[in-house]
């Protein structure tokens, strides 16, 4: 005989909770709490149904606060938090891989009038987003620069390089480098007034960012756009004519971002 | 119904913990009693990184138990099959001991809500979650065990108690059962019942794993104990109690220690893993 | 830039980054250094706060409910306007000056 802890024999019709009610209350604290939900007593009860909702929102605003901790450090805990739970019952995740929550986050804050005089939030959510997105991208087997190198010019020009899956690339007009290191780092410098592309590497398990200028993030772009060595500087130069490939050709190397070549020939 | 023949390894009878990356090196330096690792499934399911590397080299030394948290079998859609995709994938390269997943729901349509939310036990709820336990097994080709949940609240609309519920699924699908006591001490307070007899009705001969783990305390709107699933803190005396209790049924079991929140340095999470190891040392063999 | 300058620079930066070392420092897989993110969207099957109010409060988050009483450290970075002319600013500050006094 199973222990005699529930039902207790209750009278008349009994009220079926439907999941759909259930998630339309547990977002949305206005609701009252759904029918036939009851304590051991066969009472209602919101305390009970508060364990949920609590769960589940604080759950989320947790996740947020890991996953965006620069913009928690910008706004404070307070304010993040009030963010954070408006977020949450807006676009609550899509996924159950919670390691992919806030992707909505940075479109949310571009149109987030109470925030808006705070331009660069929605980059810094790009950023901080970038960085999750590398720490988790698949494994890659490093280029042997010596494949590069050993090109004859021609080829060398029409050469398009493939780029690691944890490289990110964030495009904006902040200096989001500069403010994320001075909210990651002790002694950073205060953010220059420069506006500050930032490339996301991951050279074997850590994910590092690095500030760009424009041209050099007009390179990444155009590679990761497919474009041959040629083009990718053409689009540089396009936008600095004193663009000089060779530091970032440098840093891509020695971080591991590039994985293979094809030549015009392959 | 599931063919036995396909039932994969077990997990030793003896203390696991649940794997925090804090812990990697401490557990691979000092691992003490704990023989396993129980890791949340869709943690793993990124396309590579750390994550996985750390994986690679814990299962040299410990078999791993894979817990999914987002598998939505008690849900009323039907399942995710791209998540049941990434969770064969999952456990096609890991070949973990074992695989569990929650008697409860946290998809919505397209939402996820990120935590076991429960459900009616009724007629048609059973062969929904059968239908759902079928599917999963079928498609990972191994046996699943299924989670009893910690609850908070009642339906008025049940028909079946949570014990005959579990033993019922068990009949009808061939799953196993991991037996969380916490849990039973949390439902069993909460819904006004004694935790022994819960045992006493529960089909302990399925069990293949068992959980401790801390709770908060709490109360309800009347002022009745309301005890939360925290899994925050040391277990409790009385779920130590359930599990000498349980582990007199089962006979030696893979018993898991389950800390989540404010989680402790390894000294502190192996002293409870220590605890498990006592308990099982008193469990006669066989 | 003609082709053959064009040529030499790239052939250039390419002899210029072989020289380059790649990171072979593997990092062990234990160790990390990359500020929580590990930690972040972490999937778990533990219960929140019990019955606080964090999930039944409503939130007024038009204009001054953002109080500098907790505030971060926007208001220690102060950007003027952008290259592109866009008058906004990057103070948390400037917006609750603006707030009609409580």
């Amino acid at each position: 005989m199973p222990p005699a802890h529930w039902p207790p024999s209750l009278p008349g019709d009994v009220m079926t909770t439907t999941q759909a009610d259930f998630r339309a209350a547990l977002l949305d604290p206005e609701r009252a709490v759904p029918d036939g939900l009851t304590d051991p007593a066969g009472q209602p009860t919101k305390r009970r149904f508060a364990v949920y909702r609590n769960n589940v929102t604080v759950a989320l605003i947790d996740a947020l606060r890991t996953g965006f901790p620069v913009l928690c450090k910008l706004l404070g805990d307070q304010n993040f938090d009030q963010l954070a739970r408006v977020f949450a019952r807006a676009h609550p995740p899509t996924s159950p891989l919670m390691m992919h929550y806030g992707a909505a986050l940075p479109a949310f804050l571009d149109g987030f009038e109470p925030l808006a005089r705070i331009g660069y939030l929605p980059d810094i959510a790009r950023l901080e987003l970038a960085l999750r997105h590398a720490y988790h991208a698949a494994d890659s087997t490093p280029l042997d620069a010596a494949r590069l190198g050993a090109l004859p010019p021609e080829v060398l020009m029409q050469t398009r390089l493939h780029l690691s899956p944890a490289v990110q690339l964030v495009h904006s007009r902040w200096p989001i480098h500069d403010i994320w290191c001075y909210n990651t780092r002790a002694g950073a410098q205060k953010p220059r007034s420069i506006a500050q592309p930032v490339l996301v590497t991951r050279a074997k398990f850590d994910p590092e960012p690095h500030a760009l200028t424009p041209a050099q993030a007009a390179w990444i772009q155009a590679i990761i756009d497919g474009a041959t060595l040629e083009n990718a500087v053409d689009a540089a130069t396009a936008i600095d004519a004193n663009f000089d490939l060779g530091p970032l050709l440098t840093l891509l190397i020695q971080h591991n971002a590039l994985t293979d070549i094809t030549t015009p020939k392959d | 119904m599931l063919d036995a023949t396909l039932t994969p390894p077990r997990l030793p009878a003896a203390p696991g913990v649940g794997y925090k990356a804090q812990h990697f090196a401490d557990l691979r330096a000092a691992p003490g009693p704990v023989k396993w690792l129980e890791i949340h499934a869709e943690n793993y399911m990124g396309d590579g990184g750390r994550p996985h590397a750390q994986l690679r080299a814990l299962r040299e030394d410990f078999a791993i138990s894979v817990h999914g948290v987002g598998l939505s079998i008690g849900g009323e859609g039907r399942l995710d099959p791209d998540h049941l995709a990434r969770l064969k994938a999952l456990v096609g390269w890991l070949e973990p001991a074992s695989f569990s997943e929650h008697l409860a729901w946290s998809t919505h349509g397209a939402e996820f809500l990120d935590d076991l939310l429960p459900l009616p036990y009724t007629d048609a709820t059973l062969i929904r979650v059968a239908d759902h336990i079928d599917e999963v097994q079928d498609v990972l080709g191994r046996r699943m065990l299924l989670e009893n949940p910690s609850s908070y609240l009642a339906f008025a609309e049940s028909t079946w108690s949570e014990t005959d519920f579990l033993a019922e699924l068990v009949r009808r699908t061939g799953c196993g059962l991991l037996l969380d006591v916490n849990n039973v001490f949390i439902s069993a307070t909460n819904l006004d019942y004694t935790p022994q007899s819960y045992l006493d009705a529960y089909p302990l001969t399925a069990v293949g794993e068992i959980h401790v783990g801390g709770h908060d305390e709490d109360e309800d709107d009347h002022g009745a104990p309301l005890l939360i699933d925290s899994h925050g803190r040391e277990a409790a005396e009385p779920v130590w109690a359930l599990l000498d209790h349980a582990l007199a049924g089962t006979g030696p079991a893979p018993v898991l220690v389950e800390w989540d929140n404010d989680v402790p340095d390894w000294p502190t999470l192996r002293a409870e893993a220590d605890r498990a190891a006592s308990a099982l040392a008193a469990v006669p063999a066989g | 830039m003609s082709k053959t300058m064009k040529s030499v620079a790239i052939v250039g930066a390419v002899a210029a980054a072989m020289t380059a070392h790649s990171a072979t420092t593997a990092e062990a897989a234990g160790k990390e250094k990359c500020y929580g993110i590990s930690l972040a969207g972490e999937n778990d099957c533990a219960a929140g706060p019990g019955t606080t109010c964090a999930g039944t409060s409503t939130v007024d988050y038009q204009g001054n409910a953002w109080t500098l009483v907790d505030a971060g450290t926007c208001a220690e970075i102060d950007l003027p306007a952008m290259a592109d002319g866009t008058p906004r600013t990057g103070s948390l500050e400037e917006l609750n000056r603006d707030l009609p006094s409580a």
